[in-house]
């Protein structure tokens, strides 16, 4: 990892966000895991403070994104802006500051939401002083992205960068923004805003994470790792113009389909509809590129799992940005609205869309990080994938299942007006769902267990050198 | 809000909407590329062709498009602009409340004046009283009106105010307070202990005779004035029946003991506000039906 030769990439930094991807996955999948199973036997960690299910979700949604899912993101952003930009990055000890830093900020999550410091907001519930490291670490690893892309050797920037750069940079806006708040000790702040406006910055924040950090972010990956792994090339370069643009625009516009009838003004709640519609063309234009790339290569998909995992991971995708924009829509979402349907979308996003592209990504880069051609074991990535893929099939459509029902259970009347059930009942009634939700959370974390050990065999089996050859690693 | 920010929310929406519009068309515009040429980029081995966009999706967008402003002109989204339907979310509900009084008020004020003791034998009317109760006094007194530690359960026949058909709907429509005073100051704690002792004796418990006769002297001078001499409580200050081994607050010795000292308060709030007449009448009904069959 010297810096003798110019094109000496840094895949130091990429080896370990790669390693931490896998381990931050492991750690965020068993804590969900537990809250579902807390879900089916609420009395499973005896009433224990650090463990109660208000303190531990957050620690599973903090940890799947921020920490596997924002691993992922580094760590293939900076292997990507290299490769394609023919450049390393521009300083080591910048990429060493923002690896230690964004592992600090993650322990610091470990530590203190279990310890209930929270600002409670919904994926923002770190604590200022937390908050404020988020941002130093974030703008070091800005400096050290778009660095690395003003010195490229290449004439352009490829698609996968402005997906990456347009999350890096979103990221940093919404995060300081959102996270505004006025501190009164150590561990406890109040937002600097209030009432319903306070509601709208967190939901323009938080629909965002989810449009910046969880969407744009992961097509970066896709742009990259679909078309190397298929060997083809992206399907169409005007297509990848048009919907990034219309995503990047529209996507600022759809916070506000969190807060339908509620008391925040309808106009804004109008908005966040008619754009949460008009978002759909624009996302299915990046599941369109990437599945298209592989026209020409079909015959692929039927004995590489890598591919699988990335193609499937875009057919979800495309499911569940046909779905947010459904439930945007206000009748729809007055029966969606506080039901489990609306977890069972995000995990078809989260699982289905994020962790797969990130799972098959991971397979591509790993080996090639560790001087190989490929996993040692394809078989257990092939197990690996139909592991999860049961696991999310089962998890989402208990919740989907579950949903509806309780959203009908709720607004059901009787010939008096008077409602037929009783809250108690529908809980009652999604009880199987949860368990079933539970056995799909199990499996997608045993389809990981399955990753870390073929990961760890293939560190293990070190480099075989035609294969560094083939993949023309230039590294000192 | 002002002209300033009316104007500003107008012009930017308008900005989105019509510059999606503008980035479709100038793709149009893009000459077309042979069948399987590239750009001519290479990324890392990277190629890309460039295809037209699939017509299904651009007409999907436009669709989409046009439904925007459709439902913009229909709706408020535009600043201050109301919507030429001049729908809004508070006059939606006023008219689902009202159409929801029209249709089903009748079918409660059918019952308004029927004694709720006779009321407790209708089948039709407990069952509309139930399915009320289930949705509003759940939280406290629980889906099977069984109650929970410090909220009254109502299948029993211990009542805090009364279990007349007239009390049991004062408690409801009303709302009722409740409160023992501490007497942690007043008492030491042997006498305290001697209290729990005496008031375990009179619910028929095993206590210490000799600790429970010291607690009757206490009992006589502090507490009678609520409870009574003989222990039965007054459902005129809401004052428990301490001779029937119902604990609302618990029936180990340490919460008896803390309620001696600590005092308690409990607060059932009035409803008339909440069900309104009618309803609280059914409602005490399927109450009174539940200890009264």
């Amino acid at each position: 990892m010297s810096e003798t030769n110019s094109l000496t990439y840094n895949y130091r930094v990429v080896r370990q966000f790669s390693i931490m991807t896998v381990v931050w996955g492991i750690v965020g999948m068993l804590v969900g895991v537990i809250i579902a199973a807390q879900l089916f036997w609420p009395d499973l960690t005896y009433g224990i403070e650090y463990l109660t299910y208000g303190r531990l979700r957050p620690l599973h949604t903090n940890a799947v994104i921020f920490a596997f899912g924002g691993c992922a993101l580094m760590a293939t952003s900076l292997y990507v802006v290299q490769r394609t930009c023919q450049a390393p990055l521009i300083s080591n000890g910048l990429a060493a500051f923002v690896f230690w830093g964004w592992q600090l900020v993650i322990v610091l999550a470990a530590i203190s939401l279990p310890m209930g410091w929270t600002s409670a907001k919904e994926y923002a519930e770190l604590e200022w002083p937390i908050d404020i490291l988020i941002a130093v670490v974030w703008v070091a690893y800005a400096i050290l992205y778009f660095g690395t892309i003003m010195k490229r050797k290449a004439p352009h920037i490829y698609v996968a960068n402005w997906f990456y750069g347009a999350f890096i940079l979103t990221v940093a806006v919404l995060h300081i923004v959102n996270s505004a708040a006025v501190p009164v000790s150590l561990t406890k702040s109040y937002s600097a805003y209030s009432g319903a406006i306070d509601a709208m910055v967190q939901w323009w924040y938080g629909h965002n994470a989810v449009g910046f950090f969880l969407t744009a972010g992961f097509l970066g990956i896709m742009y990259y790792f679909i078309p190397k792994q298929a060997g083809r090339p992206v399907y169409s370069y005007r297509l990848s113009i048009v919907h990034f643009w219309a995503l990047i625009a529209i996507y600022m516009w759809a916070g506000p389909h969190h807060l339908h009838y509620t008391a925040l003004p309808s106009w804004a709640q109008s908005l966040g509809m008619v754009f949460s519609l008009i978002l759909l063309a624009p996302s299915w234009g990046g599941m369109i590129n990437g599945i298209m790339t592989l026209s020409g290569a079909w015959h692929k998909l039927r004995s590489d799992p890598i591919l699988k995992f990335l193609i499937v991971s875009l057919s979800f995708y495309g499911m569940a940005t046909f779905e947010g924009p459904m439930m945007a829509i206000k009748t729809v979402n007055a029966l969606s609205h506080y039901t489990d349907w609306t977890i069972g979308h995000v995990h078809s996003g989260a699982l289905g869309w994020v962790a797969f592209v990130t799972i098959g990504a991971m397979y591509y880069m790993i080996p090639k990080l560790f001087g190989r051609k490929d996993m040692v074991s394809i078989n257990l990535v092939n197990i690996h994938f139909w592991v999860s893929t049961i696991g999310v099939v089962l998890y989402i459509s208990a919740m989907w299942i579950a949903g509806v029902m309780q959203g009908l259970m709720w607004r059901a009347v009787n010939e008096d007006g008077t409602l037929t059930y009783s809250f108690v009942e529908s809980v009652q009634a999604t009880y199987p769902y949860y368990g079933i939700r539970l056995l799909g959370g199990i499996l997608f974390l045993a389809g990981m267990l399955i990753m870390a050990y073929n990961v760890i065999k293939t560190i293990q089996a070190g480099p075989d050198v035609d294969a560094s050859e083939s993949n023309n690693i230039k590294e000192g | 809000m002002t002209e300033f920010w009316n104007w500003w929310v107008i012009i930017i929406v308008a900005i989105n909407i019509l510059g999606c519009w503008g980035l479709l068309y100038w793709t149009r515009r893009i000459k077309e590329s042979e069948e399987g040429e590239t750009t001519g980029h290479v990324y890392d081995g990277i190629e890309e062709y460039n295809n037209p966009l699939p017509r299904w999706w651009l007409n999907m967008f436009y669709i989409t498009l046009v439904f925007s402003i459709g439902y913009l002109v229909l709706y408020p989204g535009l600043g201050n602009f109301k919507g030429t339907l001049e729908w809004s979310m508070e006059g939606q509900h006023n008219n689902e409340v009202e159409s929801a009084k029209r249709l089903y008020q009748p079918l409660f004020d059918k019952y308004a004046d029927v004694p709720i003791a006779e009321l407790a034998k209708i089948k039709q009317a407990t069952e509309m009283g139930k399915r009320i109760f289930v949705n509003t006094c759940f939280g406290c007194h629980g889906s099977d009106a069984r109650g929970n530690p410090g909220y009254p359960n109502l299948t029993d026949k211990d009542w805090l105010w009364g279990g007349s058909p007239e009390q049991l709907k004062h408690s409801i429509v009303n709302g009722r307070i409740g409160a023992m005073p501490p007497f942690g100051a007043n008492l030491t704690a042997s006498q305290v202990d001697e209290l729990v002792n005496y008031v375990g004796q009179l619910s028929g418990n095993k206590v210490d005779e000799a600790k429970a006769a010291a607690g009757k002297a206490t009992f006589d001078v502090q507490c009678f004035v609520c409870h009574g001499t003989d222990g039965k409580g007054n459902t005129s200050v809401g004052a428990p029946n301490l001779t029937d081994n119902i604990w609302l607050h618990g029936a180990s010795k340490t919460a008896i003991a803390d309620t001696i000292r600590n005092g308690r308060t409990g607060e059932m709030p009035p409803h008339k506000d909440i069900l309104g007449d009618a309803k609280s009448h059914l409602v005490a009904a399927y109450v009174y039906s539940l200890s009264n069959q």
